[in-house]
């Protein structure tokens, strides 16, 4: 994508203050170390939420443990007022359907084409759509990302940019009705960084998603935050908007926001 | 209950060596030093043995779950049709020319005997059962241990490492049906096929070695071959083969799917799968031998 025809699009205000996700006093730890250390949090429907932090402090750790690929030790998460450590397999697999993951490393299965990368959680998720419906889906996300060229190409033939934004379509493509970020702009350049941040607004808008964005990249933040959670040392230092944290003197903050 | 086992090894290993820390206060200088040595040491023993038994635990739990996930509806037949594929056909190539080889050399190694007393006529029969019972069987298994146990392990580690089991975990796929069960099966059911081919094969490469330095038509020496050949030659070759097949399946998905985050880990998961299965693949020759023995 060309960096001149970058559209800068902003977050859309949340619609209501229902909670789509509330975390209470999560605890998790690895071998004696504590990670999270009583972390409260709650996802307000169609905000988007982003969780700062130096690196090591536990912000993929806890979206992990909201999609249950991590059990914490204590507390509790509720999606749509559900427990996740509580509910069956059957159950948790219902929920994980409403809830999109995109992964740091955009997780593309290495021996699927791009197509195939779509087509499998379709497949799996929405059952009764038939072939011709798929292939309608599929070329409707890809647009979306500004990649339909990229349909039958091998994950290792695409730029990390690309493959964040096939991920993304990955993802999108079951209509989540959460959707959580783990650093979705590491590793990538200015230029693509800001593409994915409004592809993140875009999608936040048109698809009436709640995110959950997981990042140390204070420009990702700038251009996607309703809503600012800051962790340090396993611990939710500051919440607020982000016009608060840029004002604020306490020196951590300060040191993010150079 | 496996925390429970561990301890119990653990605690009777200390028990064993225990002595050696309770006098530690009661001798002087370099004996006291030579003491805590034989007290690390002991450490080190009892972490090791509590390594290997955590890891035994482990692959029976993998297995457990391996075995819950094969009996329980939704299985995935497209993915494990493609793996049948992987494993049969790609190892076509590898098998062939090993099978046609070990044939070949056979033949060509127990002739000169055979001639000395004058049993050249046996040499057919000898290495149809030689191979049909044990080269064929164990030569495909070790083989394709490294070949499939080594590309299973790699290929999970990898999907381990850059976090895409987690992402089929959250596609709401069970990673373990859908990338286990399948290989795991497939293996299963293409390994005693490549081992009946690589038998077939081994004593069309027979023939070549006999056809070398004498003169046999490929009638007679199949016919001859054959004739020696009995049901209870074959029927515990192929059994065995499931078995290896399972094993090699089980331990190169185990290692994969086990593997830890970082890239090294990768590389340890297919070293160690071709290593363990091969070993297994042993081991369960040497039990399948005594059995047959005992039939």
């Amino acid at each position: 994508m060309d960096a001149t025809k970058i559209p800068t699009i902003t977050p859309a205000k949340p619609t209501s203050h229902n909670k789509v996700i509330e975390i209470n006093n999560l605890r998790k730890g690895f071998y004696g170390q504590e990670v999270l250390n009583n972390v409260s949090l709650q996802l307000f429907d169609g905000e988007n939420l982003v969780v700062l932090g130096k690196s090591g402090s536990g912000k993929s750790v806890l979206i992990k443990c909201i999609v249950r690929l991590l059990d914490p030790d204590d507390g509790t998460i509720s999606v749509f007022g559900e427990n996740v450590n509580s509910v069956n397999r059957k159950g948790l697999g219902e929920l994980r359907k409403k809830i999109g993951f995109l992964f740091q490393s955009g997780a593309l299965y290495d021996s699927m084409t791009v197509k195939q990368n779509l087509e499998f959680p379709l497949r799996r998720i929405k059952k009764d759509l038939t072939q011709k419906e798929r292939d309608e889906k599929i070329k409707e996300v890809l647009e979306h990302v500004g990649l339909s060229e990229a349909l039958d190409k091998m994950p290792s033939q695409l730029s990390g940019g690309m493959r964040k934004r096939i991920s993304l379509a990955r993802t999108i493509v079951v209509d989540p009705m959460i959707m959580l970020y783990d650093e979705p702009t590491t590793g990538l350049d200015p230029v693509t960084s800001d593409e994915i941040s409004s592809l993140i607004n875009e999608v936040q808008k048109k698809y009436k998603t709640s995110s959950l964005i997981i990042t140390h990249d204070i420009e990702c933040a700038r251009a996607t935050a309703n809503r600012v959670i800051m962790l340090h040392d396993g611990n939710v230092y500051l919440e607020g908007k982000l016009e608060e944290f840029e004002k604020s003197t306490d020196p951590l903050i300060k040191s993010f926001f150079k | 209950m496996i925390r429970f086992f561990t301890d119990g090894i653990n605690c009777f290993i200390m028990r064993k060596f225990s002595p050696v820390l309770k006098v530690i206060p009661k001798i002087r200088g370099g004996a006291t030093k030579q003491a805590i040595r034989l007290s690390e040491k002991t450490i080190a023993k009892t972490k090791q043995v509590n390594n290997f038994f955590t890891e035994v635990a482990d692959f029976f739990l993998f297995f457990n779950r391996f075995l819950r996930e094969t009996f329980s509806p939704g299985f995935e037949f497209r993915e494990f049709l493609r793996q049948c594929f992987q494993i049969g056909n790609k190892s076509l190539p590898l098998i062939s020319v090993t099978g046609i080889i070990i044939g070949l050399v056979l033949t060509i190694q127990s002739r000169p005997a055979l001639i000395n007393f004058g049993a050249v006529s046996m040499l057919p029969g000898m290495v149809a059962i030689s191979l049909i019972r044990e080269m064929g069987p164990v030569i495909t298994a070790l083989i394709c241990a490294g070949k499939i146990g080594s590309g299973m392990g790699a290929e999970l580690g990898s999907m381990k490492v850059t976090e895409q089991i987690d992402a089929m975990e959250v596609s709401s796929t069970n990673p373990i049906r859908f990338l286990v069960v399948t290989r795991v099966l497939a293996a299963t059911l293409m390994i005693p096929l490549l081992v009946l081919y690589a038998d077939g094969l081994g004593i069309l490469g027979s023939w070549g070695g006999a056809n070398i330095k004498g003169d046999v038509s490929f009638v007679l020496f199949f016919n001859q071959a054959f004739g020696h050949v009995h049901f209870m030659d074959l029927f515990p070759a192929v059994i065995k083969s499931f078995f290896f097949g399972a094993v090699i399946g089980l331990v190169g998905c185990y290692k994969g799917y086990t593997a830890g985050r970082g890239t090294e880990s990768v590389g340890i998961a297919a070293n160690s799968a071709v290593v363990l299965s091969s070993l297994l693949v042993i081991i369960i020759d040497m039990i399948a031998v005594q059995i047959t023995d005992m039939l």
